[in-house]
């Protein structure tokens, strides 16, 4: 595929300029049985989140006597993907689940509830590359609305390396054909980013290049950050909850 | 639900910087580096520096008087949900008044049997453990139960429980709120509908002022309905 071109005068296949979002839109408080909710789309990514919890954490043995144990699990429908997907947890799902749970750790107030667990289930209904990371803003919506304790939000955004140029947001064709998917989540205090909680890279980027991203992904997350707090804000001033 | 909040309040979510007074940090907050920043997602009480949660499950505190229901039968007390994260231990010692030679806790109360106690010990694994030896400790085996979010339980008793006891006046019947969110309420069926019509919009409308005008209004024109028969 050596052929393709994916950056021409300085637009992106899908018309965007290499540091601009896709569309992205975030509802909270969408399922009534949770206790926290958030459904996300970030271009034709669609994820939904809900949170539950804290609450008594069975089996017994896997409970912490000084905080609270957080469990995340990452999964993709059969049908969010152009070939099927056998449902289930797979390698790479077990690995995304980890390493979005390991973002949200020093995040969560945890010693507040000993013993307990919160649990955080990310649906993928359609898949568009940078899923694990709209799959974080969506969990980190839902765990606000549940009223857990945090010390921030997590806002996450895919920086990547396209045609030799560096790319915020990458989308499938750019993700596959592409040189390098860097997704990144940030801890974001009062407007600040104070931290970096989750780094990958598949593919391979100079020194220099990979500041360039870092810094491309501070200025995404950012704008992932105020649409975030507008949609929780959103869930009281809007007037409806679902029913 | 609709839920309804005035404009005037002011929403926190974590992480915002509420201010610089770290001796005042209220509930709700954290202090880090002499700052305090909201710990969640709710209202800001500017005066006291504390958020006011929205959501969120019941976390015992001791002194709370809580509705609970009883889940089993130990030879030593009863394990008690008391709709939180965890359960709550009554120990028979707890239970006022003895019991009887040759009968044991079961006979007193068995699963499902509905109890407002209050929380007297929380130790460092928060095992809770309850009490009844209280004024408003029983057992409640009539009456019916209403279960609300419990961050909205502070305006169902209002300031001083001038809530509660405007709904126990106006429409004669018993009220317990129990800090957990339950609500027991024993009277005539018509008076009890009503003031579960009550806390219901106590619940939606939290947040706005003017409440208990507006209740003492829907209290006076719910009276005027013709009665069931």
């Amino acid at each position: 595929m050596e052929d393709i071109k994916l950056i021409v005068d300085g637009r992106r296949i899908d018309g965007r300029k290499p540091d601009e979002l896709r569309n992205v839109k975030i509802e909270a408080g969408v399922l009534k049985r949770a206790d926290g909710s958030c459904y996300i789309e970030m271009g034709n990514n669609k994820i939904v989140a809900a949170v539950y919890g804290p609450r008594s954490l069975h089996p017994k043995h896997l409970q912490n006597p000084n905080r609270v144990v957080v469990r995340y699990r990452y999964n993709m429908a059969p049908f969010s993907v152009d070939e099927r997907k056998r449902p289930g947890p797979d390698r790479r799902s077990v690995e995304i689940s980890k390493v979005s749970k390991e973002a949200f750790e020093p995040v969560i107030i945890k010693e507040l509830f000993p013993r307990s667990s919160i649990d955080i289930f990310v649906e993928v209904l359609q898949a568009d590359a940078g899923t694990r990371v709209a799959g974080i803003n969506a969990a980190s919506v839902a765990l606000a609305d549940a009223g857990i304790p945090m010390k921030g939000l997590v806002s996450a955004v895919a920086v990547g390396k396209v045609d030799g140029e560096i790319v915020l947001d990458l989308v499938k064709e750019e993700d596959n054909y592409g040189q390098a998917d860097i997704p990144v989540a940030t801890f974001i205090r009062a407007g600040k980013i104070e931290g970096i909680t989750l780094l990958q890279m598949d593919g391979r980027v100079s020194k220099d290049e990979l500041k360039k991203a870092l810094e491309l992904a501070k200025k995404g997350c950012m704008e992932i950050y105020r649409m975030q707090k507008e949609a929780l804000i959103n869930r009281c001033r809007g007037d409806e909850i679902v029913e | 639900m609709k839920e309804v909040i005035s404009p005037e309040r002011k929403i926190v979510l974590p992480g915002d910087l509420i201010g610089k007074n770290p001796k005042k940090a209220g509930p709700g907050t954290y202090v880090e580096n002499n700052r305090v920043y909201a710990g969640i997602f709710g209202l800001l009480d500017e005066k006291s520096l504390r958020v006011i949660p929205l959501k969120g499950r019941y976390i015992p505190e001791v002194g709370n008087l809580v509705i609970g229901i009883i889940e089993e039968t130990q030879s030593n007390g009863w394990s008690v949900d008391i709709d939180s994260p965890y359960e709550a231990f009554l120990p028979v010692s707890e239970y006022p008044g003895r019991i009887p030679q040759g009968k044991d806790p079961k006979d007193i109360m068995k699963t499902g049997d509905v109890i407002s106690a209050k929380v007297v010990n929380i130790d460092p694994l928060m095992r809770v453990y309850l009490s009844m030896k209280d004024r408003n400790a029983k057992i409640l085996n009539r009456g019916r139960l209403v279960e609300i979010i419990h961050t909205r339980v502070p305006r169902v008793i209002g300031r001083k429980g001038s809530m509660v006891s405007l709904l126990k006046k106006e429409l004669g019947i018993s009220i317990i709120v129990g800090q957990n969110g339950r609500i027991w309420v024993f009277g005539e069926e018509d008076k009890a509908n009503i003031a579960i019509e009550c806390i219901k919009i106590i619940e939606r409308e939290a947040h706005t002022d003017g409440l208990t005008e507006r209740i003492t209004e829907y209290i006076k024109n719910a009276k005027k309905r013709p009665e069931r028969s």
